[in-house]
């Protein structure tokens, strides 16, 4: 019987390893893996690489990893001026990818997809492409980016199953269903633990082969 | 001569909305141009788009009424329009890229009369490095419209020759709105397609570093 269900969020942070690549679902608070993000916390690996759609506010759970100097980079499409993450690049602390959010949306996708690169308008005429290789396509220039895999993803949905179907609410989407595919080890917190075949198949989100552990998390 | 009154935010908005006919699907950027539905009508259907993932934006819910699950780019609790749906992130931006978007409002430090869009940094290095969408948005959309005041607050002209900032997109600006005039891009460079009562084309053109075409 495949149960992709963990009992804690402890059990579901087993193996995550220093200098691991973390992404993290999430738009402002809405569909960010809260639980799961605490857990990173208390599990303990270090070095991370953080991709995330922004560097966080001060008191969010990104942040909160960020003063634990447990974050070596973040890969992000803007950081705020006031915040942990502008702080920590000021002084040294931390290094800073800032990618297009639509370039890296598509490259978390490209790397679930098994696509090895694509080029993009997108950014090819301003500072982002200096030094980098770029083409003329169809009379536009564009510029190559490559795919995105993390080691591990963390993921908020609102329904999940034992074979590790998800659904999620209105914009809680955002970057979690593209960040699922595009890691070896998916963990999914859900709002909703439901029995398998309650989701209607054709209103799955997420299907389980994305994902590799469930742990329910009552809101 | 009377004396001449800047429009407000407000005011700008209200320019710009009055010229997105209905069918339109519309991505508006965070600041003046979020503002930009408040003043298309109901009745008027317009399909706004925010880049996490949602299509038909409708008006802000009264606060008992709020979805925590449903946000804008601005991170703002907004409504769902009847028609509206929700699609995660590549696809969202899916849209934003593929040219499925008519138009798209974004705000900017400065505009260049060949369409030059600054909108993110003031220096390359600065520590606040704030791209989001727009670099997506400003190259993938049909068409880009700007919103912004016609000077910065120290009287500094916005609308420039060639941009000073780092770039956002090259030659993607299709007409800026400010609080002084409404400017198409073309070819030719800046053209004036209207000024606010009373303004006098020398007051527009001292406040103005590019040349100005008059219509």
């Amino acid at each position: 019987m495949i149960d992709k269900f963990v009992g804690s969020v402890a059990e579901a942070m087993a193996g995550i390893s220093d200098g691991a690549t973390i992404l993290l679902g999430g738009f402002g608070d809405v569909g960010a893996p809260l639980a799961l993000m605490e857990g990173l916390i208390e599990q303990g690996a270090r070095e991370l690489t953080l991709v995330c759609n922004a560097g966080g506010r001060d008191g969010s759970a990104v942040a909160r990893l960020l003063l634990e100097g447990r974050v070596r980079k973040m890969i992000c499409s803007y950081i705020r001026p006031a915040s942990e993450a502008a702080r920590l690049y000021v002084a040294g602390k931390l290094e800073v990818e800032i990618v297009p959010q639509g370039t890296l949306a598509e490259r978390l996708r490209a790397a679930g997809a098994g696509i090895t690169g694509f080029y993009t308008p997108t950014a090819a005429d301003t500072i982002i492409a200096e030094g980098r290789e770029t083409r003329d396509i169809g009379g536009k220039l564009c510029l190559l980016e490559c795919p995105l895999p993390g080691d591990v993803a963390l993921i908020d949905a609102w329904q999940g199953d034992r074979w590790g179907n998800l659904t999620y609410r209105e914009s809680q989407q955002n970057f979690n269903p593209v960040m699922a595919m595009a890691a070896p080890l998916t963990i999914a917190q859900v709002r909703h633990a439901v029995g398998l075949g309650d989701i209607d198949p054709a209103q799955v989100h997420t299907p389980g082969v994305f994902v590799r552990r469930v742990v329910h998390v009552p809101g | 001569m009377a004396a001449w009154t800047p429009l407000d935010r407000n005011g700008m908005a209200a320019r710009a909305a009055a010229y997105i006919p209905e069918g339109w699907v519309v991505n508006l950027g965070i600041g003046i141009p979020t503002e930009v539905a408040n003043f298309i009508p109901a009745e008027r259907e317009v399909i706004i788009h925010a880049e996490n993932g949602v299509i038909g934006i409708g008006p802000a819910p009264p606060p008992d009424q709020v979805n925590p699950f449903l946000i804008n780019a601005g991170v703002q609790h907004v409504t769902l329009r009847t028609g509206g749906s929700f699609v995660h992130h590549a696809d969202s931006f899916a849209i934003a890229r593929g040219g499925h978007l008519d138009l798209c409002v974004l705000g900017a430090f400065e505009v260049s009369e060949t369409g030059d869009i600054a909108n993110w940094a003031r220096t390359a290095d600065e520590p606040v490095k704030q791209i989001g969408g727009a670099m997506d948005l400003a190259v993938g959309a049909k068409r880009l419209w700007v919103i912004m005041e016609h000077t910065t607050k120290d009287g500094a002209p916005r609308l420039v020759r060639r941009c000073s900032y780092p770039l956002t997109a090259k030659g993607v600006v299709r007409r800026v709105y400010t609080n002084l005039a409404v400017l198409d891009v073309t070819p030719c460079g800046f053209v004036v397609r209207d000024m606010i009562p009373n303004l006098s084309w020398d007051e527009l053109v001292a406040r103005t570093e590019a040349p100005l075409l008059k219509d």
